[in-house]
């Protein structure tokens, strides 16, 4: 039997917790500390935002990181203004020079200086993991939640054609897709977006079918609630920091595929400054003048390293199991 | 002490005032059930590993059950675990699709309404759950959850609702200074505070518990089963309180249904059911519940053997292998479940010998109305 705070009043009289729950009934004894507790915290209310922070503000490495892609992201902003020259201008009197003070990175073989081009590109590279991410999030997420929630044949059809797209290498598809559009940047970001659909689609599901069962979504249901209200107020959120984490890890991993289809040809074309385009020309001309395709290496290995790290850091503070 | 609304004394105070706002509805005692559950049967199939092929076998979680509730009682429903309370419970809010049976709420069957009906009558009845750690939605502020069912079906403005949140708070004594907070800055007991302040918040009629204090500390225990039995006396509440601790059940309510495997064994008032208790499953629950007197030697039942699994009950009478008054015509036939003495139902072949009158009797004894001024101040 489990423990019972009373004696049991077997024919004595009628029961009286009265008598008993005298003491405790009356101020709260045992819950007041606690409330006392948080009325000295005022100031500092913790919500779910302030919690992470706290969390995420220890994780060196994931800060640098952090502000590195704020860099980045200005740069984006304001790079072709900033650039000491314009990225398609060339200078025939110094082609493939090395890094020097004039060009910090060295010049192309159209003399063209690497820096300003690499800068330019930034913005290409962002848009490109931004744009065909967040397109591939948010219908992932969509068909995620629909199927997670909703299960039976929805689920089956929808999750069944997730692992024929899963089934193809990322760049394979992104190829077979391209051959379809034709190339072109645009093209490219559908790509990338579409390989990212079935991912967000499973890790969404996954964590769907976790949150449906929990007792504060059956309790909003036997409050009333609408199937709309239940998967947008009490089962989204919920996903949300599992798909913020996925997100911006993503990001790194479709520019490093952006950059490989313009490397083969399929993206940005030549004259844009793409660093992927940019590694492809550098290809040419690796063993008189490495630094060509050094550089925009570099740039894309940083990015996409900065962006991993902050997707790491990110999970760590986010992570309801490591919340404990 | 210091902070008067979280007393449960200071919870008085406060309702009598608001008292005229949130009372719509007088109890009258002389109207029919408010619940009336005839026959419920929810089963579960088994997952069998051949994929093309139906399941052939069910856990009967709830397998027959009949109950009533009349307007401003509190009927518990009490068993061991695996009896198939918890899923009772749900049945009636239809959280779950019953297999068979009928739920009248207020003479309508809730069985034959569509969704959108469905929803509008959850409105009326509304439910406790049994872990207040997990009942809130953590990413969601206390001021959000409570007026949750108030946004739900569009009651009042935005500035109403806040309002309406902070009274409920006041009602169940959290102060509303409490509204911007998480579930997680709060203590277990202020935690089911929250929850009961979440069902409080559409003026329901009936209130289902699924054991909303045996989660809690012995002592906080004590504090929410006295607000509930307030919160019944100020705005007439009929509760469905589920639980497995008989010295709860014997404070909090009027009339006591006890189930075994999926069935009702034994349903009647409260003094009757603790003082002469007739099926022997009953008895056996009842000499467990512990005494707090060294000397007390009492004669506990101890059943031999543990509850059989609910996908192959046994035939006949469902306690027989464990009954210590067990004939042969239990083993062959299921014992009704009649009401043997006025408002004393019991289904047994041995026991349940009494007047064979059949069906129900709408009017039950008025006992227990006395603990309800037992327990409140």
């Amino acid at each position: 039997m489990p423990q019972s705070f009373e004696k049991p009043a077997h024919g004595s009289g009628p029961p009286t917790l009265a008598g008993a729950g005298g003491q405790a009934v009356e101020p709260s004894a045992a819950e007041l500390p606690v409330a006392r507790d948080g009325f000295q915290t005022e100031l500092t209310v913790s919500s779910p935002f302030t919690e992470f922070w706290k969390k995420f503000r220890k994780q060196k490495l994931a800060m640098a990181a952090a502000a590195f892609i704020i860099l980045l992201l200005v740069i984006a902003l304001i790079g072709p203004s900033i650039a000491p020259y314009r990225m398609d201008q060339p200078d025939y009197n110094n082609m493939l020079a090395g890094p020097s003070l004039q060009h910090l990175c060295g010049t192309d073989e159209f003399g063209r200086d690497i820096f300003s081009r690499i800068l330019a590109g930034t913005r290409i590279s962002l848009w490109v993991g931004l744009s065909s991410v967040a397109v591939g999030a948010v219908i992932g997420t969509i068909l995620g939640l629909i199927s997670g929630y909703y299960g039976k044949w929805v689920d089956a059809m929808i999750m069944r054609i997730s692992d024929v797209l899963l089934a193809f290498p990322g760049i394979l598809l992104a190829i077979g897709i391209i051959a379809i559009l034709g190339p072109g940047l645009n093209n490219v970001i559908i790509a990338v977006a579409i390989f990212g659909i079935p991912i967000f689609a499973r890790i969404v599901r996954s964590s769907t079918l976790a949150l449906k069962s929990t007792v504060y979504v059956e309790a909003a249901r036997s409050l009333g609630a609408r199937n709309r209200r239940l998967i947008w107020k009490h089962i989204f959120p919920g996903t949300a920091s599992t798909v913020i984490v996925y997100f911006t890890m993503r990001i790194g991993t479709a520019i490093l595929t952006a950059a490989s289809l313009s490397f083969l040809g399929l993206g940005a074309q030549p004259p844009t400054p793409e660093w992927g385009a940019m590694l492809s020309s550098g290809r040419d001309y690796l063993t008189q003048a490495p630094h060509v395709a050094f550089f925009p290496g570099m740039a894309i290995f940083l990015t996409v390293l900065a962006f991993n790290l902050f997707g790491d850091g990110l999970r760590d503070a986010l992570d309801p199991k490591i919340k404990g | 002490m210091s902070d008067p609304a979280i007393s449960a004394t200071g919870t008085k105070k406060v309702t009598c005032r608001e008292k005229g706002r949130f009372e719509s509805d007088t109890v009258d005692y002389t109207a029919s059930p408010l619940l009336d559950v005839r026959e419920l049967k929810k089963h579960f199939p088994v997952r069998t590993k051949d994929l093309f092929r139906p399941a052939r076998d069910f856990v009967r979680a709830v397998d027959g059950v009949s109950f009533f509730i009349n307007p401003g009682e509190t009927l518990a429903l009490v068993g061991e675990s695996g009896s198939g309370k918890s899923t009772t419970a749900r049945l009636i809010l239809r959280l779950l699709e019953p297999t068979a049976g009928e739920i009248l709420f207020e003479g309508r069957s809730l069985g034959r309404l569509g969704p959108e009906m469905m929803r509008q009558a959850r409105k009326q009845m509304q439910m406790i759950f049994q872990d207040p750690y997990a009942s809130l939605n953590p990413r969601l502020t206390v001021e959000e959850i409570i007026a949750e069912p108030l946004q739900i079906f569009h009651v009042g403005s935005p500035v109403e609702r806040s309002r309406k949140v902070s009274r409920l708070l006041d009602i169940v004594g959290l102060a509303s200074r409490h509204a911007k907070r998480y579930p997680h800055e709060f203590s277990g007991g202020q935690r089911q505070r929250i929850g009961i302040a979440r069902a409080l918040a559409l003026n329901p009629k009936l209130i289902i518990g699924d054991e909303p204090v045996s989660a809690l500390d012995v002592s906080i225990q004590a504090q929410v089963l006295n607000l509930l039995k307030d919160l019944q006396e100020e705005f007439g509440l009929t509760y469905l309180f589920i639980a497995h601790d008989l010295s709860v059940v014997e404070f909090v309510s009027d009339r006591v249904a006890v189930m075994y495997l999926g069935i009702i064994v034994e349903m009647a008032d409260k003094e009757t059911l603790f003082r002469h208790p007739l099926h022997p499953y009953t008895q056996a629950l009842l000499s467990a519940v512990p005494v707090p007197d060294p000397d007390c030697r009492r004669e506990r039942i101890i059943l031999p053997g543990d509850i059989p699994s609910p996908v192959n009950p046994p035939a006949g009478c469902r306690f027989h292998p464990r009954c210590q008054v067990c004939r042969e015509v239990c083993r062959r036939e299921a014992p009704v479940f009649r009401e043997v003495k006025p408002g004393h139902y019991v289904a047994c072949h041995i026991r349940g010998q009494g007047s064979e009158a059949r069906g129900r009797k709408e009017e039950v004894g008025d006992g227990g109305q006395e603990t309800v001024d037992g327990g409140g101040t």
